[in-house]
């Protein structure tokens, strides 16, 4: 009998556990390696927040105003009242060369960015001055900034306040009368804005239908002659709506009159007096008199106005509404679009076409849909679907009101269905892995239980793939929020006149041009006249327009988990 | 429950004396040109139950799913032959396949309910026949599962949802749901593979309960379980029929040798 060999002696102690190779086997370097990938990724994302939310929301702080002389050498003492916005280190040899008197002694100066207002006065209300060369610096209490309609902030003292041309109060007593008079002012602005906008809104819309209706009946070839009875209600009712627009003309002229009562008599700081009506104003008040409280309330009440006000001034003042409201409407209209529209396509590729290598082909045609730059998209959206679609819609629908077109022109329909198809792609493939995903064992208990294909896909599958259908349309939103470039073809405006929701029938004016977060950085980051003043709000609508992806983000996935947890699928 | 005495309450019966639900007549079925089925001749004797025993790929659930045209579903699948149920053959071109299916139950491998509620899972069958009154399906929903035994351990919770449910209650609640629509046969596809030997023993119990009412075809890899359950026992190998008939004989007395290699362990 052949000797077995001897065992060999069980050893379990690891062998190597310095060198490199050692190291790497444990794995441990993919742990930081994907640790450090996760990390970078989150702190881009709170780094992106942070930078646009503490570039943008200090915009709103009323921040103190500053008095104080500056001095160059050789040069008289300039007075200045202004609000400090920063300060950076600038080089010597840049300052001199950008003709500043200084000797080479140090090589880095303190230059501040202030802001000084009064733009009408001053050309520019934004100077660029060198720390040391503000002299006697204070904070007086009884400085005023004024927020005006136009030309942007007033910065001065208040002297006197005038009542139909003569003076009522001076100094203190003007200051404590003026608020009371700006709140009254403030409400026949409301009041004005409501008929402007509301009243006489809805009879222009009266009488733009009333002339449409006029139109088509010319159309119709139906003259005065053969159809009286219908020229005849069209003319009363524009006799009625004439009328009152006049009642309203009427009313407006009072409150204007009414607005024009008050105006504020104010000294610039270097000694120029104004008169500036209260109706040009927007608010007014005295920071440096003001406690944190105080300017608190402020802070939030010029937040607030900056999410629910209109833009003034070139969108460089005043608020964003109507550019959240269209991106949000816009957002919303292309889910109703792309949602039905891509399940459906999910559904047919995926259950009843046959899988063969057309399917294939036109699965991979899809998925590369997804890569289309989106321009392309736009000039699709602006070719096809405002031209071709929203012409013929026009010459067959809207015949009255050409050559101006009615849907033939960019629109927040057109946006919706560029951007639902842009975001097809994406809807399609999730809906796909979703119906993919559905275990074989359901859809066969369904049908043996007498269901047909069609019943099952209804009752179990689509129910099942709800969830996968929310991440496409997830996906979607995301992309669809921030997708700026298609739309400047297809409906985005710099400053629409109307929101597309509004209380005329039929309420929902598809039609019409919107407003756009995304465009409106780009609007007012690279068309303002005003680089300083737009440069906050740059940043502010930037951070807004995450917040509302975040917002619009966040309920799409919470709808999503809901239905999860609903259609938690079995395993396997 | 006894298993001896269950089965010495078994009277010693033929196929032939029986009534039967369903009868195959060469039954030939190829999954493209590959034959899976060959000449299948057998008869299924009402409210009784049928076991089909054989190895791994012999063809038995590939057989069972011809009963109520599973295969169908199958890219490339061929049927040849008649297969009888009640008389009128299920592969007639005139054959609504959704009656089949209410006609013909089926329950498998691994439970699989909807995710749904316990309630909405049985009545999804009932549902589907157009059955819209909250009494009548109330009541079928209680029948069918004290039916499946289950009723004791879920009615006070049937809003919530089957997946909660262990898996043998699972498997009691989709036989539920097969058996309220009140089909003729119920077809068994292991419907105790996935299970522990408890709840396996449940829903053997149920089998011998429910062949009371329905027709019952089952398949299984484990011979006793067929030994158990069964009336008839069908041994099948690679796509043939090897031999069928009443259970105690094929088991005791099997007349062919590859049916006798088989339950003795030769092969499988």
């Amino acid at each position: 009998m052949a000797a077995t060999p001897a065992p060999k002696p069980l050893d379990l102690t690891a062998k190597d556990t310095q060198s490199v190779a050692a190291y790497v086997k444990s794995g441990q370097p993919y742990v930081w390696l994907t640790a450090a990938a996760i990390s970078v990724a989150f702190i881009i994302t709170v780094a992106l927040l942070c930078l646009t939310a503490a570039r943008g929301m200090p915009h709103f702080w009323p921040a103190d105003l500053l008095k104080a002389e500056y001095q160059e050498p050789g040069a008289e003492p300039v007075p200045l009242l202004a609000e400090l916005i920063s300060e950076e280190e600038v080089s010597t040899a840049r300052l001199i060369s950008a003709g500043l008197k200084l000797d080479d002694s140090q090589p880095f100066h303190t230059r501040d960015l202030i802001k000084v207002g009064n733009r009408d006065l001053y050309g520019a209300d934004f100077r660029y001055l060198l720390d040391e060369w503000i002299l006697n610096r204070s904070y007086p209490e009884d400085a005023v900034v004024l927020e005006r309609m136009e030309w942007g902030n007033f910065h001065g003292f208040l002297e006197a306040l005038k009542e139909n041309g003569s003076v009522v109060a001076t100094g203190e007593q003007a200051w404590t009368a003026y608020a009371e008079r700006q709140r009254r002012a403030d409400r026949l602005h409301h009041e004005l804005r409501e008929i402007e906008k509301g009243e006489i809104g809805s009879i222009n819309y009266g009488l733009e239908r009333v002339r449409l209706d006029t139109r088509r009946l010319e159309l119709a070839g139906k003259t005065r002659e053969n159809a009286a009875a219908d020229y005849q209600k069209l003319d009363a009712r524009k006799a009625e709506l004439d009328a009152s627009y006049e009642t309203l003309r009427t009313r407006l002229v009072e409150i204007k009159t009414e607005l024009a009562r008050d105006s504020l008599v104010l000294k610039s700081v270097d000694g120029q007096e104004l008169e500036i009506p209260l109706a040009k104003i927007a608010r007014g008040y005295r920071p440096n008199a003001m406690g944190l409280f105080a300017k608190l309330g402020l802070y939030f009440e010029k937040l607030w106005e900056f999410v629910s006000a209109e833009p003034r001034e070139a969108n460089t003042e005043g608020g964003i509404f109507p550019a959240i409201f269209g991106t949000v409407m816009m957002v919303l209209l292309m889910s109703v679009f792309v949602t039905p529209f891509g399940i459906l396509a999910a559904l047919y590729l995926r259950e009843y076409a046959k899988q063969g290598t057309v399917t294939q082909i036109i699965r991979i045609a899809v998925n590369n849909l997804a890569g289309v730059p989106s321009i392309v998209y736009g000039m699709f959206g602006l070719g096809f679907f405002v031209y071709f679609v929203g012409g013929s819609l026009d010459q067959l629908f809207y015949a009255e009101s050409l050559p101006s077109p009615t849907f033939g022109t960019p629109g927040i329909l057109w946006a919706s269905l560029t951007l639902a198809i842009l975001t097809l792609p994406v809807v399609i493939v999730a809906t796909e892995e979703g119906l993919a995903r559905i275990p074989r064992s359901l859809r066969e208990a369904s049908l043996a239980l007498g269901a047909t294909k069609a019943e099952t896909l209804w009752k179990v599958v689509l129910p099942m793939a709800s969830p996968a259908m929310m991440t496409g349309l997830i996906l979607a939103i995301a992309r669809a929020a921030g997708e700026v470039a298609p739309l400047m073809l297809v409906g985005v405006v710099k400053l629409a006149p109307s929101l597309p929701l509004d209380g005329n029938f039929p309420f929902v004016h598809l039609e019409r041009k919107f407003m756009h977060l995304g465009f409106h950085i780009y609007d007012v980051g690279f068309q303002s006249p005003n680089v300083e003043a737009a440069r906050p709000l740059v940043y502010a609508t930037s951070f807004l327009l995450v917040l509302v992806i975040v917002l619009l983000n966040v309920s799409a996935i919470r709808i999503r988990n809901r239905l999860r947890e609903k259609y938690k699928a079995l395993d396997g | 429950m006894d298993i001896d005495a269950l089965s010495a309450s078994r009277q010693p019966s033929r196929i032939e004396d029986d009534v039967h639900a369903i009868t195959v007549e060469n039954l030939n079925l190829f999954y493209g040109p590959k034959q899976a089925l060959k000449n299948i001749n057998m008869k299924i004797a009402k409210k009784k139950a049928t076991a089909f025993i054989g190895p791994s790929g012999c063809g038995k659930s590939t057989l069972l799913r011809c009963f109520n045209r599973m295969n169908d579903l199958v890219d490339g699948c061929r049927v040849e032959g008649h297969l009888n149920l009640e008389g009128k053959n299920i592969y007639d071109k005139d054959v609504d396949i959704s009656a089949l299916r209410r006609n013909v139950g089926m329950v498998f491998q691994k439970p699989n309910p909807f995710p749904k509620s316990i309630y909405e899972n049985v009545a999804y069958g009932m549902r589907l026949a157009g059955v819209t009154k909250k009494r009548e399906l109330d009541e079928t929903v209680e029948w069918a599962l004290k039916g499946a035994a289950l009723w004791e351990e879920v009615k006070d919770r049937l809003d919530d949802s089957a997946l909660g449910l262990s898996g043998g209650q699972q498997q009691r609640l989709v036989i539920a749901r097969a058996v309220a629509i009140k089909p003729q046969v119920l077809l068994m596809d292991e419907p105790c593979s996935a299970l522990d030997p408890i709840s396996t023993l449940k829903v053997e119990e149920l089998i011998n309960e429910l062949k009371k009412e329905f027709t019952i075809v089952i398949v299984t890899h484990n011979m006793q379980q067929a030994a158990r359950v069964s009336d008839y026992t069908a041994f099948m190998y690679v796509g043939d029929l090897i031999e069928f008939g009443n259970t105690d004989k094929l088991f005791t007395k099997p007349s062919m040798k590859q049916t006798e290699d088989y339950i003795t362990g030769k092969y499988g």
